[in-house]
């Protein structure tokens, strides 16, 4: 067995990572709940859904980097998630643009 | 034959299969929940009026659950990193908590499904209901799915931990993966579905 198929290894390592842990727990609950409490604002809808998505954007990015260890993963995952992302970005845009040129909708 | 990279890494991706798979098949399950959302913004963005969510569904409830899912992330994460310590014992207890939190999290939505069923409320109601079922439905599969996998780690799969610690640990890590996916999921669900 090689020492590099598990990314830690050593204990003082993931004693830090299990704090690391504890942090970004910490910081999601308190985003979980100034999402929550933003909704009760009011905002104009516009305003509104580009907080919420802020917000959600930013819990899921902590997920991802630390409890998916992608903040230090190697690089063809990274290549991976690169082409994923395009690719769901043009998924997300396709509505818009059959929107706005009314093409496939008739409004 | 014997499936080659399970535990030791391959030396040119410097990752195990098991690794590479998981993440190929989440780049899937990003592109299944995206044409999904593709068509919430299409489907609201072409009513003529749509309502808040937090006027039909409830918030309380709902922001409930998102604690509860990530508290199971974090306890999902503390599992594989008990296995990275060598306690096993450890392993079981937080393996064994992700579990429960995600059955607490189906509990809660089967309280919230009922009620709304209840109220005469389904999915052919309307536009609104249609897919926040469709959505939160594909969403309570994956929590079965994942748990099914966690319970099949904690209890019989983890045979292997006594011939192969390291296989192991990668495979409950990879499990990890698709949880913390589908914590990801909801993450933008909740928002998306309830307060906006």
């Amino acid at each position: 067995m090689t020492s590099d198929h598990i990314t830690v290894d050593h204990a003082a390592d993931i004693d830090r990572q299990v704090r690391v842990y504890v942090v970004v727990f910490v910081a999601l609950l308190a985003l979980t709940l100034v999402t929550v409490a933003v909704s009760y604002l009011d905002l104009p809808p516009a305003m509104a859904i580009a907080v919420a998505l802020l917000v959600a954007t930013v819990k899921g990015s902590l997920v991802a980097c630390y409890f998916m260890h992608l903040i230090s993963e190697k690089k063809l995952i990274y290549v991976v998630l690169v082409i994923t992302a395009i690719k769901f970005v043009a998924l997300l845009a396709l509505p818009a643009v059959t929107h706005s040129n009314g093409f496939w909708i008739d409004e | 034959m014997e499936i080659p990279y399970t535990f030791e890494v391959r030396r040119d991706t410097g990752l195990t299969n098991g690794k590479i798979g998981l993440w190929l098949f989440l780049a899937s399950e990003v592109m299944l929940f995206g044409a999904l959302f593709a068509s919430y913004i299409l489907i609201r963005t072409g009513a003529p009026n749509w309502p808040r969510g937090d006027t039909i569904l409830n918030v309380p409830l709902a922001t409930f659950n998102t604690i509860v899912l990530i508290s199971s992330s974090v306890t999902m994460v503390m599992a594989w990193a008990s296995l990275v310590r060598g306690s096993f014992a450890t392993f079981r207890i937080y393996m064994g908590a992700t579990i429960l939190l995600g059955f607490v999290f189906l509990v809660v939505k089967y309280f919230e499904y009922s009620h709304k069923f209840h109220d005469g409320l389904y999915p052919s109601t309307n536009n609104f209901l249609a897919i926040y079922f469709t959505l939160t439905g594909l969403h309570m599969l994956h929590v079965a799915g994942g748990m099914a996998l966690n319970a099949w780690f904690w209890g019989p799969g983890a045979k292997l931990w006594k011939t192969n610690p390291v296989w192991f640990t990668n495979r409950v890590e990879h499990s990890g993966l698709f949880w913390h996916f589908v914590d990801l999921v909801w993450i933008f669900l909740f928002p998306t579905l309830y307060l906006l």
